[in-house]
Order: structure tokens, then sequence, then C-alpha cells
């Protein structure tokens, strides 16, 4: 199951969905929300997604991991809007025959959504804000919400 | 002539001042045009990446896409990535 959505996460309800008596294996990731970054004390965190292409997305990466390691079971929740630090920002949950297939097709889940999914992480500080992978560039127009 | 939406999100829409603009290009345009005329009509757009990461109707595409009458196409900016 595929699910994108602004409110709390239940990773262990999540956890359930995947769990089968076929299954020999569960492997859950929880993304959480970090209280620093490069050194910046992180006051929260705002996710932002083109929705219907994040979703599209993220079935294309559940079809893929069926393909590849014949995982049948496997649920994806990301959840955008603004989130505390410590946090549940995703979670990934994998029901496999074997663990190994299980470990590897999570991973590979995890690296994909980072690599592929239009969503974006934006951290906000004290003094500032940023977006996740535009580091390098201004921030912020006309000085507005603080310098970057 | 035809007209296309081009959708903004995460830093380049805070760059912009605005999450979509309507834009006329000519019949036979291109990603690659529409690539170019954003960049002039939003200076502020960071250089990198380099040609920008576009999706049309919710899928990404390449350069040489050509582009159709009413086509929903967004700028992608960089995906967190995160460290591992």
């Amino acid at each position: 199951m595929i699910l994108l959505t602004e409110e709390e996460l239940n990773p262990e309800a999540l956890t359930e969905k995947v769990r089968h008596t076929s299954n020999g294996a569960v492997v859950t990731f929880l993304g959480t929300t970090r209280d620093h970054s490069e050194g910046r004390a992180v006051r929260y965190l705002e996710y932002e997604a083109y929705a219907p292409m994040a979703e599209r997305e993220l079935k294309r990466i559940a079809a893929q991991v069926q393909q590849r390691w014949g995982i049948r079971h496997l649920a994806i929740a990301h959840r955008f809007g603004r989130l505390e630090v410590g946090e549940v920002s995703l979670v990934v949950a994998v029901g496999s025959e074997h663990r190994a297939e299980g470990f590897a097709a999570c991973q590979y889940v995890v690296d994909r959504i980072k690599e592929a999914v239009p969503i974006w992480k934006k951290e906000v500080f004290e003094d500032g804000e940023v977006w996740v992978g535009m580091e390098g560039q201004p921030q912020t127009i006309q000085g507005e919400r603080g310098r970057p | 002539m035809m007209r296309v939406i081009v959708k903004l999100f995460a830093l380049y829409r805070d760059l912009a001042g605005t999450a979509e603009v309507s834009l006329e290009l000519a019949a036979g345009a291109t990603v690659a045009d529409l690539g170019r005329e954003m960049r002039r009509r939003l200076p502020r757009l960071p250089r990198e990446p380099y040609p920008l990461v576009v999706a049309v109707n919710q899928e990404y595409v390449d350069d040489e896409h050509l582009l159709h009458d009413g086509d929903e196409v967004a700028l992608i900016p960089p995906v967190s990535g995160g460290g591992r």
C-alpha cells in the first residue's frame, strides 16, 4: 500500500499490514526528523509534495521491488506538511519470505524515494531555513524569513 | 501556439513567488525550449542542475520531449537525498 498524508504516521499499523503467514521476515524502516543539521539546531521541518506524481513514483518503486525481489507485501507511507523534531516522516515496511530480500528491498525503497520521488524537505532554524538538496543556493528573496 | 501550466515547488516556488506559471509556447516546442523560457522569466532559478529536471503530466521527461497544449509541466528541484 502507498500512503501520502499530512496525518501522523502509525508505524505499528503499517508494519502489521505486511505480515503474512507466507513471510518469515518483516523489515520496517522509520525516517525520523533530526534535531540538528550541519551543526545547526533544527526548530521544525516542512515537507512539500507534488502529490499526484509522488504517488505514481511510489507505486513504480513498489512494482520494481515486486519484480526484483518477489516482494508481495509492502507498505510505504510518507508524511508531508509541518513536522516537529523527533517525528516520523517516512515508514517503509517489507514482508518477505526470507530476511535477505527484505533488508535489500527496504534499503532500495528508501534510497529510491530520496532520489526520485518529488517530495522536498525544508529545515527551519532559529536564524534561517534551507531546502535540503539545494543548500548551495540563496534560499530567500528580499531578506524575508531570515538569512540563508 | 499552445499553452501549458508550469508548477513550481520548494525553492523554485519561493524564488519565483508563485506556485504556478501559465506559459504560451510555439507549436512543436520542446522541454528544452520551456526550460530556456522559464530561466528567462525567472533569472533567480539556480544555475544547477542544468538542464532543469522536468516532469510532464507527472512523468519525468528529457529535454527533447515535445510539449502539447494543456500539458501539466513541473520543474522538479533536487530531491532531499539526505546522508546515508
